[in-house]
């Protein structure tokens, strides 16, 4: 995952991984900007874009497995790695890249760029 | 590893749904698949290729698959190739013009041919059909009647079952005189009793074809090209072309070539495979499962998802057992469905309903208060209601009418077909019929399938028949019944009864656990509610909790909303409130800035805008436990002011509503439970529009009614029993939630469980106890109540420290 990241990206510690319980999400705020990060059960990291593309929705509250996100208010579903929606026509989620140390800290990347003041909305 | 190589000689109904189906279980990283047809086209509809022959279709239209589909699929198509041979010890399948694929696995799906009986003057000297002779079963055959039928004028149909009053009709559109030629006494006789075959002759007659009824034909006419037929009786008549309709026969004789078990059609096991071969397996009409033969789609969807199921390993297990067959005719102007037996048995139950003047005759046949047959000729808007109580063997409402009828009122469906495309259907989220339309078109072809796509139904729900009769219409018959309507949740291919016994025999007892041991570890997120829901029914104090299996809600007791806060709801037992907590209310609504007090159609209070964060601190201040109005579970019990007070009151409903609210509070169900209790049969509170209702009445005693509901859909409760005194009316409520807990689909409202059972049904065991369950009910449900802790104890005590948190910042 490291190896294909932006030339421009940052990485942000957020953490132990135990700030997220297993098969959640936390929304983090980092700066300005926020963004959803989760945990699946399998201990698998993913990011993506904070809120709703739909009505604005806390993404992290949604329920996640086998590999898809459900937002909490509408169900839209979303693909957690590529943040695609399952439905044509529906907008799909930024995702950024994470992964976790080997002290079990979770590392988000971060395109200072183009990141700022995108994820806010 | 190598692939595998699936052979499937007949690229018709059967054998491209069969590809479907494998490759939608992941079969094309299993298998090579190659599939040899000897007609020159991709796949189509041929239940269609009556109304392409009379002009209602055109070729294109019925087009399913195309060549290009099957190469984008990776599927080798031999289109326009006949399997000649095949060589079971090389495991070999010959093509014509000597092409040689081999197999480690050979589906045969040949289909069938029209049966030509022996009548003389058929056969040119050539061989082939004298000119002017047709039969109806490809695309290709379609197109020569059509080219042929512009020369003519007059046209006899042989045969006056389904097929052959579909071209018949089809003729007439095309501007022919029509006569159809039938040798029993009644039209469709395999699916129609005389009643019914009388008053279609009539309709039939009315839209001008001519029916001739006990009449063999003898001969065809004419030297060269068809000028007549004649029948035995002497008799004949002139035409210029004769379609032959007089039944199918499976097309078996390459089977029997390769030495495969025949009888009429190719014999096969409840696991579809040939009896002498298990690398050689049969569907569709060319096969003979259980000693049937079928004629029509329903039985080989169901065939070709067993198959598939079973050589993808998705479902080894799977097995195929017959199908239950509905028939349907499209004639334009025509309605006529029928299910099942025609013939009634010593014993069985008949209601029937016929008014010939408007062509009008229905019929439905019922044992052991099950439908096992029906006929719905000229009105047939309850066809699709019937077809889903006979397919699933529901038990019949004891109002039989009810099958037969539209209700009149507020459910009156407007039929379907009636709406324009741009009536909105689903209200929730704003679904024209247009949409749904678009959507079949599209190849969604189940209601699931359908709503997944549109989002249509996936709201309330209430528009979801409306919706699957769009689809049927919009669907031409191509419908497929979707399995997964079965399964207790869409990840996990078991029923729910299914489910509970495999998760007590391996002792599954967190939803991780169900997902590793049957699911292959796919945790579906659609299933996991579902799941939770149903292990803590089962194991009590021993479920696993899993927090990621919980909606939002009931991971913070509280319930979400469009704006990302929350609302609370203490519980109010029975809606009775002391001066000091409406206080407490206030002070807490003042404290934390609520955006708004509102008194909940729930008699309680509820408190809007509430962050995440400060949830713990608003429950400790108010100091009262959760009204769960958040969650699957017993929610409310309104009140009235009852007898202590009210001048008519017969019965303590408060007190009443009190003890229920104590006993079953935080009991999960499959879906929300909402109770009243009335002091007289005035009903002040609405108990008899509630899931569970207990009215006052005379003696002291009280009735306590069912499946009541005053939400999406009005239902007045179905009364269970009397009970005497209040301990009589909780044990009757609580057994009934706990069968209610036990037997429900997942998210299936009380009314409408109810209503699948019959209160008959279960009065019998919940009332009169004849499965002997009642005792275990009892302790059951009184073990969940004791059970209960009040959730806003995790104020105090919360399961993670995050718990409530909303926004983490940077450590
Ligand atoms: C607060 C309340 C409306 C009010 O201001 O009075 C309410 C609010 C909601 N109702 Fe209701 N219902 C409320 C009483 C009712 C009632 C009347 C009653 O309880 O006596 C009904 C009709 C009875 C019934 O349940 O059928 C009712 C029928 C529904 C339905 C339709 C259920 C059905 O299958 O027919 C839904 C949708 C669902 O559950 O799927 C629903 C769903 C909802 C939800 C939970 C929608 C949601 O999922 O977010 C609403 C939450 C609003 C919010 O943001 O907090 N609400 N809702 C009432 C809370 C009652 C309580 O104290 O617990
Ligand atoms: C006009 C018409 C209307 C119908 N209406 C309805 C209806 O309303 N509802 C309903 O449920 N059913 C209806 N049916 C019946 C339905 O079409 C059949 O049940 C269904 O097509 C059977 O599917 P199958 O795959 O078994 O056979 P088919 O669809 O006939 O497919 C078999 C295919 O295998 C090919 N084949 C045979 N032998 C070989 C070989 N040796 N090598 C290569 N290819 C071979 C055949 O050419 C054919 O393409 C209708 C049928 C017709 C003809
Ligand atoms: S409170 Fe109930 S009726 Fe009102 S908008 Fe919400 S779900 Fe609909
Ligand atoms: S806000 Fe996410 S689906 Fe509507």
């Amino acid at each position: 995952m490291v190896a294909t990241l932006p030339l421009a990206s940052r990485a942000y510690n957020l953490g132990q991984i135990t700030r997220i319980p297993p098969g959640e999400g936390r929304t983090f705020q980092i700066g300005h900007d926020a963004v959803a990060v989760f945990q699946t059960r399998g201990g698998e990291v993913f990011a993506t874009q904070a809120w709703c593309p739909h009505e604005a929705a806390p993404l992290a509250e949604g329920m996640i497995g086998a590999g898809k996100l459900v937002c909490p208010i509408h169900a839209c579903r979303f693909d957690l790695a590529t943040g695609q929606p399952e439905r044509n026509g529906g907008r799909p989620l930024k995702t950024y890249p994470v992964c976790l140390d080997e002290m079990g800290d979770i590392l988000l990347y971060l395109d200072d760029r183009r990141f700022s003041g995108l994820a806010a909305g | 590893m190598r692939k595998q190589r699936l052979v499937i000689i007949g690229n018709g109904m059967a054998g491209a749904r069969l590809i479907e189906e494998v490759l939608d279980r992941g079969g094309r990283d299993l298998f090579e698949i190659v599939v040899f047809g000897d007609e020159p086209y991709g796949n189509y509809n041929r239940i269609l290729l009556s109304s392409v022959l009379g002009g209602a279709h055109s070729a294109e239209d019925i087009l399913i698959n195309p060549p290009a589909w099957y190469q984008q699929n990776g599927v080798k198509l031999h289109a326009g190739l006949r399997a000649d041979a095949v060589d079971r010890g090389r495991k070999e399948v010959h093509g014509t013009g000597g092409i040689v694929e081999t197999y480690d696995k050979l589906v045969i799906a040949t289909g069938s041919r029209p049966f030509i009986p022996a009548i003389s003057g058929i056969y040119a000297d050539s061989g082939a059909f004298k000119r002017g002779v047709f039969v109806l079963r490809t695309l290709d055959d379609c197109r020569k009647i059509t080219s042929f039928a512009t020369t003519c004028r007059k046209a006899v149909v042989i045969g006056g079952g389904m097929l052959g009053l579909e071209a018949a009709q089809g003729l007439l559109d095309r501007g022919l005189e029509v006569h159809v030629v039938h040798k029993s006494p009644h039209l469709m006789n395999t699916q129609l009793d005389p009643p019914a075959s009388a008053i279609l002759k009539e309709t039939l007659k009315c839209m001008g074809l001519h029916i001739h009824l006990e009449k063999m034909t003898s001969a065809v006419l004419g030297q060269g090209r068809v000028a007549g037929v004649a029948f035995e009786d002497g008799s004949s008549l002139w035409c210029d072309m004769v379609i032959i309709a007089a039944g199918i026969k499976p097309n078996v004789d390459l089977a029997r070539q390769a030495g495969l078990a025949v009888e009429r059609g190719l014999v096969v096991n409840d696991e579809l495979s040939c009896l002498n071969d298990p690398a050689a397996f049969a569907i569709g009409e060319c096969s003979q499962h259980r000693g049937k033969t079928y004629g029509v789609l329903a039985p080989l969807w169901e065939q070709a998802r067993v198959l598939a199921d079973r050589l993808t390993g998705r479902n080894p297990s799977m097995a195929y057992r017959g199908s239950k067959v509905a028939t349907r005719l499209k004639v334009m102007g025509v309605d006529l469905v029928c299910l099942g037996e025609k013939d009634t048995g010593e014993g069985d139950e008949v209601v029937q309903y016929s008014e010939p003047s408007r062509g009008i005759y229905k019929k439905l046949l019922i044992r052991d208060n099950r439908l096992v047959g029906a006929i719905l000729l000229g009105d047939s808007a309850m066809g699709s209601a019937c077809q889903r109580v006979f397919d699933r063997e529901e038990r019949l409402p004891a109002d039989r009418a009810s099958l037969l009828f539209t209700p009149g009122g507020e459910t009156k469906v407007t039929s379907v077909a009636d709406l324009t495309d741009t009536t909105q259907v689903c209200n929730c989220n704003g679904i024209s019929k247009g949409d749904i339309v678009a959507a079949v078109k599209a190849g969604y072809r189940s209601l699931k399938a359908v709503c997944d796509a549109t989002r249509a139904g996936t709201g309330c729900g209430s528009c979801k028949p409306q919706v699957q009769a769009i689809v049927e219409l919009a669907a031409n018959g191509l419908i497929v019944d979707d399995p997964s309507a079965y399964y207790y949740v869409p990840g996990v291919p078991l029923s729910k009864s299914e489910l509970i016994k495999v998760c007590k025999e391996q002792g599954l007892r967190s939803v991780s656990a169900v997902f590793n041991a049957l699911a292959g570890g796919k945790d579906d997120p659609d299933s996991k509610m579902g799941l939770a829901s149903l292990l803590k029914t089962i194991w009590g104090e021993e479920y696993e909790d899993e927090r990621d299996a919980r909606f939002i809600n009931d991971r913070v007791h509280a319930n979400i909303q469009k704006d990302g806060t929350f609302s609370v709801v203490p519980r109010i037992y029975g809606g009775v409130v002391t001066p000091e907590q409406l206080r407490r209310i206030a002070s807490v609504a003042e404290k934390y800035d609520v955006r708004r007090v509102k008194i909940t159609g729930g008699q309680r209070i509820d408190l809007l805008g509430i962050p995440r964060e400060k949830l713990p601190e608003v429950w400790n201040d108010l100091g009262m436990p959760s009204g769960h109005a958040y969650t699957r579970a017993f929610r409310t019990c309104k009140t009235c002011v009852g007898s202590e007070f009210c001048r008519y009151g017969l019965g303590d409903s408060l007190g009443l509503g009190i003890k229920i609210e104590k006993m079953f509070q935080g009991i999960e169900t499959p879906h929300k439970l909402k109770l009243a209790t009335t002091g007289c049969p005035r009903n002040c509170s609405e108990a008899t529009t509630k899931d569970l209702g207990a009215v006052a009445i005379e003696g002291g005693k009280w009735e306590v009614y069912l499946g009541g509901a005053a939400g999406s859909r009005v239902r007045k409760g179905d009364l269970l029993c009397v009970a005497r005194v209040h301990d009589e009316v909780l044990m009757y409520m609580g057994r009934f939630i706990q069968y209610y807990r036990e037997h429900a689909r997942y998210q299936e409202r009380a009314y409408d469980f109810v209503e699948r059972l019959g209160i008959e049904k279960l009065s019998r065991i919940l009332v009169d106890d004849v499965e002997g369950i009642c005792q275990r009910l009892d302790a059951e449900i009184q073990a969940a109540g004791d059970a209960y802790v009040d959730p806003w104890q995790e104020a105090a005590n919360p399961e993670h420290p995050n718990q409530f948190a909303r926004v983490l910042t940077l450590v």
